[in-house]
């Protein structure tokens, strides 16, 4: 284990010694980025708060760079690792530089008074989490997304090995959402920052870290790369999915599909038909959709709402059978629409083009 | 800059505790002039009458005052760090009627065996006292999750002490009664130069105490968690913080029996006059501010309604009370928008 700068061994977590999650195996290196992921009240927070330190582990040990952080002083912890938690804080009259200046507590000497090397890496830390201008703001007269900033430019400044955020991510824009994490991002690879967090965003866990590990009933249920992790159909298995779907490699979460048979028959492809599909959906109609391709950008949306896709392999050609059964379905629904791309051609657009007038000849209602 | 604006605040501060020290000692039933004080104090030749006013009367008293004042809203400080509360203080939780009850306690008991007591068992006993109402009220703050409960149950014991504070004054059979009456109302009258000795060293050596603290409290500002992942031993921490401010509302107590709203109502005034929290800053604000606050209110429980004397609790309430209210009305505020 002696490769990773942080590693838990046989770590069993919960309140007033009753385990919550037990054997927990988690090990990072120097550098890297480990995202806890599972469904609310899986206990990702009561996890982060044993390996900070915040709640005594039922058994197992957190060993950081080779030492058990039980045996370290908190003030040596504290020069470590640093924290951004979801604890509300409301410290009074305070600005939002002065809240970031409480990160060099470890550092200052028995008043606290800041030096000038102090006061300069306050400074740099806001500069690299872009909150300059809030310098000299009530930091209770901020947004909870300035809070946010502020709170992990505090952290930054404690110069710690390693920063535990718990869902560091909730309360930002989209925006704020990508600096912050990009921040995490540039400060792991530049600076050798390991980080360890929780996210509700599976999008952005995928993307960004380097380990994920699911929490799932009272274990780790998968902990690996997020290559690892995102198979098909795990995730709605991890968080108990029962309403709509989600779809691993697209990201694409969708509602709930209109039960029934198929009143619209949708004609689309190259994404012009999930917003259509989305529509449908709202608007309580079943439908079918076709003829897509498999790789189709339509495709993962048309699966999850349509009452049945028509579908062939991924640039293949339209086939007789595939034709038929998309007829067969224009001709049972009452309304036929044509979301496309009109100045594409090619044979799949052909063939759309020959299924549109063959839904006219029936009398179809079309769009 | 804000730099100045700590200085100007810590003058304005030491200005006003000087003036009405000044005033305190010069003004009453017989008015002493300023030059005339000097004299005396200095040591020079003067009228002995007035000396004696001066030397075993108003100086002892008003010292008192503004060392216990200071005391007193130092405490209250700690207190409301201790909750994050900022209507939290020593005479609201009950701590200072428990710390009044073990001195009645005590004193009724010493009088029913003709003993003397001795300035530092009377801040023992009170020290007792405010420690077992702290208790009652660290109980309660474990169950009750909401500061408005933990402060009505705060109030309830204040109550409760002082009822049978009341029994038992009422009870004791002794000419000295009077005094205890009196004392068990608030009051800074009968100080001895002992008395001022003793509790010198007990307030500055608590208050010295909570300067080195400054640090700490600054961590536990940003809530226990932040402060517990900046190195602080939390439970330490919080140990200190209840015995030193039990320490400093026990030794007021014990001297000038309960003192109501200076510990709420200076910590805030300080708070608004220095722009800041920062604790560096807020302890010897907080101590200079409590001990201004207090001879102002000395001063005018004295002259008011002369040579009829209220209570000191009586004053510090016509002013503390008000600033409590504007406190939470302001809290109100700042939680809706």
């Amino acid at each position: 284990m002696e490769q990773y700068y942080f590693y838990t061994q046989g770590l069993c977590v919960g309140y007033h010694g009753t385990p919550l999650i037990k054997n927990i195996e988690l090990s990072l290196k120097k550098g890297e980025i480990l995202t806890l992921i599972g469904p609310n009240g899986a206990g990702k927070t009561t996890i982060l708060k044993s390996i900070i330190r915040q709640l005594a582990p039922i058994s197992g040990v957190v060993y950081l760079d080779g030492k058990e952080t039980d045996a370290m002083t908190g003030h040596e912890l504290s020069r470590k690792m640093s924290v951004v938690l979801t604890e509300r804080v409301r410290p009074e009259l305070m600005t939002c530089e002065d809240v970031v200046a409480t990160g060099r507590y470890p550092y200052t000497g028995k008043f606290g008074i800041l030096s000038k090397e102090d006061t300069k890496i306050v400074k740099e830390a806001m500069e690299l989490v872009h909150i300059k201008e809030l310098a000299d703001r009530d930091f209770s007269h901020t947004s909870d997304g300035q809070k946010q900033r502020v709170m992990l430019a505090r952290a930054i400044c404690q110069e710690p090995d390693i920063i535990v955020l718990d869902e560091p991510t909730s309360f930002l824009d989209m925006r704020y959402k990508l600096e912050f994490l990009s921040i995490l991002q540039d400060m792991s690879r530049t600076k050798h920052l390991s980080v360890i967090m929780s996210l509700h965003e599976l999008d952005l866990a995928g993307r960004i870290s380097d380990k994920i590990a699911c929490v799932k009933g009272d274990k780790i249920d998968r902990f690996g790369t997020p290559e690892e992790i995102f198979t098909s159909g795990y995730m709605p298995e991890l968080y108990h999915l029962t309403t709509g779907s989600y779809d691993e490699l697209t990201g694409n979460l969708e509602l709930e599909p209109v039960k029934g048979a198929p009143e619209v028959f949708v004609l689309s492809g190259n994404g012009c038909g999930t917003a259509v599909f989305r529509r449908l959906q709202r608007e309580g109609r079943a439908f079918a959709a076709g003829i897509l391709w498999e790789n189709d950008l339509d495709y993962p949306s048309a699966k999850a709402l349509a009452a049945e896709v028509v579908s062939v392999g991924p640039f293949g050609s339209i086939g007789e059978t595939a034709m038929e059964r998309a007829k067969e379905l224009i001709s049972q629904c009452k309304e036929v629409i044509f979301a496309m791309d009109e100045t594409m051609l090619g044979e799949w657009n052909q063939k759309m083009r020959e299924l549109y007038e063959y839904a006219k000849k029936q009398g179809k209602r079309s769009l | 800059m804000k730099g100045n604006r700590y200085w100007i605040a810590f003058l304005v501060l030491a200005a006003l505790l000087l003036v009405f020290l000044g005033i305190n000692v010069c003004a009453g039933s017989v008015g002493i002039p300023l030059s005339e004080v000097i004299k005396i104090v200095s040591g020079s030749r003067a009228d002995q009458v007035s000396a004696d006013i001066v030397m075993q009367i108003r100086l002892p008293r008003a010292l008192a005052a503004a060392i216990l004042g200071g005391g007193l809203a130092l405490s209250g400080y700690l207190l409301q760090t201790f909750f994050h509360n900022p209507i939290a203080g020593p005479f609201i939780l009950g701590i200072s009627s428990g710390a009044k009850l073990t001195v009645a306690l005590v004193m009724v008991a010493a009088l029913g065996k003709a003993v003397q007591v001795s300035s530092m068992t009377m801040i023992l006993a009170a020290f007792a006292g405010a420690m077992i109402s702290m208790g009652f009220v660290l109980l309660m703050s474990r169950v009750m999750d909401q500061m408005s409960m933990l402060i009505v149950s705060g109030v309830m014991i204040g109550y409760i002490c002082s009822a049978i504070t009341d029994f038992i004054v009422t009870f004791a059979d002794d000419a000295n009664i009077v005094n205890l009456h009196n004392w068990s109302k608030g009051s800074f009258s009968g100080i001895s130069w002992e008395n001022v000795w003793i509790m010198t060293v007990v307030i500055f050596a608590a208050s010295f105490c909570v300067f080195l603290m400054s640090k700490p409290i600054s961590a536990y500002q940003m809530g226990e968690s932040y402060a517990r992942n900046m190195g602080l031993n939390v439970q330490l921490f919080r140990a200190l913080l209840v015995i030193l401010s039990s320490v400093l509302s026990a030794c007021v107590t014990a001297f000038a029996g309960p003192v109501s709203f200076v510990g709420i109502a200076v910590p805030h005034l300080v708070k608004s006059l220095f722009k800041t929290t920062r604790p560096i800053l807020m302890i010897p604000g907080c101590f200079l501010g409590g001990a201004a606050f207090c001879l102002l209110c000395d001063l005018l429980a004295r002259i008011l309604f002369a040579p009829t004397e209220l209570s000191i609790s009586t004053m510090t309430a016509v002013f503390g009370a008000p600033v409590v209210i504007v406190v939470m009305i302001r809290r109100k505020k700042e939680k809706a928008s």
